[in-house]
């Protein structure tokens, strides 16, 4: 279970103009623009349930991410998942999460694959029949067979990402954080991806966390969504009585720009 | 400790996966260090001591300085080049695993190319160790031993507060580099030939001449002091401010994100 009270958290942000004189006169005073990355938000996400984080760029959605996984304190405010406080008791915390970022790697970048999950078992000291089923089964929901042998530089992304799933599910975590992974997949990559997060969710009673800006995504793995814009959170939901609202827009692309626009984010 | 060997193994397979690369690299490495000790053997052509020092000894100190430095950059390399772990994001990734961070940061990088400095230095001691006039003790051999580890954990101190910097400054600053690798140049020679004001900044800033230069005052029979000999545990005892200025980045690290 996922409870977050009342979670602040600003960033200092050095501004300045444009061109070298302003940059030279930034090496003695720079200013600083304080951004409220997060304002009192307030969340409860019960075991199993999976949920879309949506929200437009820089509303804070990296920043949750980073506080719920333990790489971030905020300033203010409550978070305990599973009875922990992520900053306090890291180790023992992520130990139960497993963090997919779509933009970063977590392989090592010149050997192969299988090398990379061989090394993961021992830091998280997975015992081996644990890691074996937990291979096995990624191996074949993922369709990893022809490329646990590959360095993973030469993957391509949609094989990437894949792996990179898999790599961050090798210790059964009972919580899984997805930032944008789906991100520049085609569209085979992208259904396989969305085909094993629901059966992993299915099957494992997996809490699923995921942020994305592909409603598709939303649209095949969430039931209820979260809304946050500017740092609050503006709408928390399930899908289908979002879409009673809107009766007439088609897409559900339309339906959360239009939102952003009610909010003005 | 298995898990470092864990780690090794992958540093040695992504190696391999580049092999002219790291023979290049490690030859380049050799070149530039036998041209340092070309240079001292050219000196030594022409005059015969170094402020009485003579050419066995001043070699000493200088393959124990090399042996620490080579020792420091191969291991504690993630460090050095934390910069570009914290950048690239990589340390998030060590923040997201159940491990102690600084074993991970260790664990991040290391640098087999400095083999061939390590060996260079290994030869050079052979070489005086047979060819000085030092008369060779259990006792004296320990402390040679003990010079070359107190070097190598003052250097990876000193790559430890640089990287404790980074949290502050993103970037790594260069100026630091004056203590490792202006240390190491320093350390060719005995650190008493430059001076007072330099001796005392080494002994006291950053111990460097407890490793070298009071041990080989013992070791070259100049002070009797047994005492000197145990100089070099500076180099551990200076890890503690350097841990705790770490500890000090990550948590700022920590609260700010950046």
């Amino acid at each position: 279970m996922i409870q977050v009270e009342n979670v602040s958290k600003s960033f200092r942000v050095a501004k300045r103009n444009a061109g070298l004189k302003e940059a030279v006169k930034s090496l003695w005073y720079r200013k600083y623009e304080v951004v409220q990355a997060l304002d009192r938000i307030s969340f409860l996400i019960p075991e199993g349930e999976m949920v879309g984080y949506i929200g437009p760029n820089g509303a804070g959605k990296s920043s949750t991410i980073k506080i719920l996984s333990g790489i971030l304190t905020p300033e203010e405010g409550l978070v305990s998942i599973n009875g922990r406080i992520p900053w306090k008791q890291r180790k023992e915390h992520v130990r139960e999460i497993g963090v997919v970022f779509g933009q970063r790697t977590q392989l090592w970048w010149d050997v192969p694959v299988i090398d990379s999950f061989c090394l993961l078992k021992d830091i998280y000291a997975v015992p081996n029949i644990e890691f074996n089923n937990n291979l096995e089964e990624l191996t074949a929901l993922l369709h990893l067979e022809e490329i646990l042998r590959t360095p993973a530089r030469q993957l391509s992304l949609g094989q990437r990402m894949r792996c990179e799933i898999a790599a961050s599910l090798l210790h059964s975590p009972k919580i899984l954080f997805l930032d944008e992974p789906t991100i520049g997949l085609d569209a085979v990559s992208k259904l396989a991806v969305r085909d094993f997060i629901l059966k992993l969710n299915e099957a494992k009673k997996t809490t699923v966390l995921l942020t994305t800006h592909d409603m598709q995504d939303i649209e095949a793995l969430a039931k209820r969504i979260i809304l946050i814009g500017k740092g609050r959170i503006l709408l928390d939901g399930s899908l289908s009585e979002l879409k009673e609202q809107f009766p007439n827009r088609e897409s559900l692309d339309e339906m959360i720009a239009s939102l952003y626009r009610r909010y003005q984010i | 400790m298995k898990l470092y060997l864990k780690y090794l193994k992958i540093h040695v397979q992504s190696m391999m996966e580049h092999k002219a690369s790291f023979f290049l690299t490690m030859a380049a490495q050799v070149m530039t260090t036998i041209t340092a000790f070309l240079g001292i053997s050219c000196l030594f052509l022409r005059f015969h001591s170094v402020q009485g020092f003579s050419y066995q000894e001043v070699l000493l100190g200088y393959s124990v300085i090399l042996f620490s430095f080579s020792l420091a950059e191969m291991f504690a390399r993630g460090f050095d080049a934390f910069g570009s772990i914290l950048s690239n994001g990589q340390f998030d990734r060590i923040l997201l695993r159940p491990r102690n961070d600084i074993f991970q940061v260790l664990a991040t990088k290391v640098e087999f190319t400095r083999i061939g400095k390590l060996l260079q230095a290994f030869v050079m001691m052979l070489y005086v160790i047979f060819t000085s006039d030092i008369s060779w003790t259990p006792c004296k051999a320990a402390i040679v031993v003990l010079m070359i580890f107190g070097g190598a954990a003052l250097f990876s101190g000193l790559f430890l507060v640089y990287a404790a910097l980074c949290f502050f400054t993103t970037q790594g600053l260069e100026f630091l580099n004056i203590f490792t690798d202006g240390g190491r140049e320093l350390g060719k020679y005995p650190m008493g030939i430059y001076g007072k004001a330099v001796l005392r900044f080494f002994t006291f800033l950053v111990p460097l001449a407890m490793i070298q230069y009071y041990p080989l005052l013992y070791l070259t029979g100049r002070d009797s002091r047994t005492i000197l000999g145990l100089c070099p545990l500076t180099g551990f005892v200076f890890l503690i401010p350097c841990h705790a200025l770490w500890k000090f980045g990550v948590r700022h690290f920590v609260s700010t994100g950046s």
